[in-house]
């Protein structure tokens, strides 16, 4: 009968449009998670140079982390820093090659409570980039940051934490079949 | 081909016999018959893992299985319950009852619908054979969250695409079944004169047309995030793995209620027939299921509360899981006002109606207490989950399953049941379900997490007891094979209405019910 056929076909229709909705949830996760900086992804911009709230401090703390899958050694130089909202600060990451061969990582950030992230702004950092190793290489890694004097009242501890990711091991084992 | 020809097929439809009957099966009966079979094989693979699982658990330390394998059972009985056992059931009664009930002859699609049975034992096939893999079958829970699913071994594709295949079966069963109701009734049957479990699963339907191809997309995602270098959850490569949880739990959501609609409509046909009084309330009953429906759609973070969302997250997904309790109890003082001060009989049908009444409404309330977030913080990932999930899906889903089969058993067989066995089996169960799941709920309380083979030796008593209780509850479904195979050899004839309160169009036709019924669509007033 032709009005089965009709009705099956615009429930297929629904069904592929579903299938596409689920996609779509992922820009649409990340767009929502931009403007309420929920999960916790730092600002992909730095506002312009603000006044330093001198009477405020703030704690910041230093968290680093590999994935299961990366041979490095990975820590921060200085677990915890006092800062004044407004001014900019450096710290290190300390990082080692613990294998013999050359690595490629990148490190992801994630900031803690998540509406402290979009406060919390990098003006530059190790990051932003992939980073290279070469066999047994270790090296300190710089991070420069602002937190800026809007964040929250409420908020008196803001956390940093970076997980390194072996971007080349995970591409060569996946290219070997693995 | 001559007119002569063509009627001889019309009349007879020289009808293949043997294997072929069932291979190229296109009869709802005999496809609805073939469902029920495979859900029920299922639900004994799937017991079969959870008596693995209770007799590691019935002592604390390490004494059958290994934790790996252990794990293994958690995901594969979740998995063989869910998709195997459960869904196939109440498609399997859609199959049979539901043109009986609208008047239809057939189901709208039914060579589609010989392919969406089809494709199941393919499915399953392909799950099951992860056993015998190297690194064995998925263990990392039912929910296949990254990034622990992306260690599943050689396994992996494998569970991906039986995924896949069951929610293209799943999808097809739905599409069939929406075409069926919508195009098929008889005439004079208005959608608002529709039998409630024709009503529970059209909107059951269109939940898993919108809900399948969401998963199907989520897994998707994991098998080119596995083997294509995509990043949708790979924090790695800029993705997020929390966000698998809300894609998930989006169609995860739904899902649930896709395991309970259904029941809602068996109960719904069983109470009034035994209370020998219309169903109290049918409009509000409609409007109930569909409410459920919706809602159903956003209160999915209500699983993920403890992952660190705002307090505006929080409370907007409390309340809506809360709003869910308002249409659930509209139904339940529904089924119980249809009751009140009807001639009650307690027949088998009657007694698991009764019985999911009582059972599911304890698990809607931990429901609700899982639902308040600050108390979700402590009773998140712990046995009290399980408790509250197991009691709206056994004594609920399954209950009304059980139900639904002695209630219409005499319907497709021509005979009645034994119904001393069946009242045994009603109370074995009954009790024993309690024995297995009411304790999990202290040690839940308590304390004792999910999923794991080794608990503190605080929590021993509790598990002993569930243990027996999950024992005696898996061996009492034996009962319900031989009660149901003796009723499909023989037994006392049943009438063609069946039960004395029994109303509709399915009780109209002879019974056992022929291989076509409704060639000439029935009148409706």
């Amino acid at each position: 009968m032709r009005d089965n056929a009709w009705l099956a076909g615009k429930l297929t229709l629904i069904v592929a449009g579903m299938f596409a909705f689920g996609y779509l949830l992922v820009p649409m996760y990340d767009v929502f998670c931009e403007i309420t900086g929920l999960n916790g992804k730092t600002a992909s911009t730095a506002s312009a140079a603000v006044e330093t709230d001198s009477d405020r401090l703030v704690t910041v703390e230093f968290i680093a982390s590999v994935n299961e899958s990366a041979p490095w050694e990975f820590r921060p130089t200085v677990s915890r820093m006092q800062v004044r909202p407004g001014k900019l600060y450096d710290t290190l990451f300390f990082a080692r090659n613990r294998t013999s061969d050359a690595l490629i990582g990148q490190a992801v950030p994630s900031v803690a409570p998540g509406q402290a992230a979009k406060h919390f702004q990098k003006t530059e950092c190790f990051c932003f980039t992939e980073q290279k190793f070469d066999p047994l290489e270790e090296r300190d890694m710089p991070v420069r940051f602002i937190v800026d004097p809007e964040l929250p009242a409420h908020i008196n501890t803001v956390t940093l934490s970076y997980t390194f990711f072996a971007q080349q091991r995970v591409s060569d084992a996946r290219l070997q079949g693995n | 081909m001559s007119h002569t020809a063509e009627a001889h097929h019309d009349d007879h439809h020289d009808a293949p016999t043997g294997i072929k009957r069932w291979l190229f099966a296109t009869n709802h009966k005999d496809i609805g018959t073939m469902y029920l079979v495979f859900s029920l094989v299922l639900f004994f693979i799937g017991g079969a893992m959870a008596m693995v699982i209770r007799a590691e658990l019935f002592q604390p330390g390490l004494q059958f299985v290994d934790p790996g394998f252990f794990n293994q059972m958690t995901t594969m009985h979740a998995l063989m319950m869910i998709f195997g056992a459960v869904m196939p059931a109440f498609v399997g009664l859609a199959n049979w009852m539901v043109p009986l009930m609208v008047g239809a002859p057939d189901m709208a699609l039914p060579r589609m619908n010989n392919w969406s049975f089809w494709i199941l034992p393919v499915a399953f096939s392909l799950l099951l054979s992860t056993l015998f893999m190297p690194g064995g079958s998925p263990a990392g829970g039912w929910t296949m969250y990254p990034p622990l699913v992306m260690q599943t071994g050689d396994a992996f594709p494998f569970l991906i695409f039986s995924v896949h295949l069951m929610g293209m079966s799943s999808i097809m069963g739905a599409i069939n079944i929406v075409v069926t109701i919508m195009n098929m009734r008889a005439p004079g049957m208005s959608l608002l004169k529709m039998p409630l479990f024709v009503w529970t699963w059209l909107i059951t339907a269109y939940l898993l047309i919108l809900a399948m191809p969401v998963l199907a997309g989520a897994v998707t995602m994991l098998l080119t995030d596995e083997y294509f270098g995509t990043s949708f959850f790979n924090a790695g490569g800029g993705g997020d793995p929390l966000m698998f949880q809300h894609v998930f739990w989006f169609f995860g959501h739904p899902e649930v209620y896709i395991m309970i609609l259904p029941a809602f409509g068996i109960v719904s046909q069983i109470i009034p027939t035994f209370a020998r009084k219309p169903l109290f309330g049918y409009d509000s009953m409609v409007y109930a299921t569909a409410s459920i429906a919706f809602l159903s759609f956003i209160v999915w973070a209500h699983h993920m509360f403890t992952v660190g969302m705002p307090l505006a997250g929080q409370l907007f997904f409390m309340f809506s899981t809360m709003l869910i309790a308002v249409p659930t109890g509209v139904k339940v003082f529904n089924w119980m006002t249809t009751m009140w001060k009807g001639s009650m009989t307690f027949e088998t049908p009657m007694l698991f109606a009764f019985g999911f009444l009582f059972l599911f409404t304890i698990g809607g309330f931990s429901g609700l207490m899982l639902g308040i977030t600050p108390a979700d913080f402590q009773y998140h990932d712990t046995y009290f989950v399980v408790a509250h999930f197991h009691y709206v899906l056994v004594p609920g889903a399954v209950f009304a399953i059980m139900a639904g089969v002695y209630f219409w058993l005499p319907k497709w067989t021509g005979h009645m049941y034994n119904e001393k066995l069946g009242k045994l089996h009603f109370w074995l169960s009954a009790i024993f379900v309690n024995v297995t799941f009411f304790p999990q709920h202290f040690v839940g309380l308590a304390g004792m997490p999910r999923r794991i083979p080794d608990y503190a030796t605080q929590f021993a008593d509790f598990n002993m007891i569930s243990s027996i209780g999950a024992f005696v509850f898996g061996a009492s479904q034996l009962l319900f094979v031989y009660i149901v195979w003796s009723c499909v050899r023989g037994g006392e004839k049943a009438t063609q209405q069946v039960w004395e309160g029994a109303e509709g169009l399915e009780w109209t036709v002879p019974s056992p019910a022929p291989h076509h019924t409704f060639e000439v669509a029935p009148e409706v007033k």
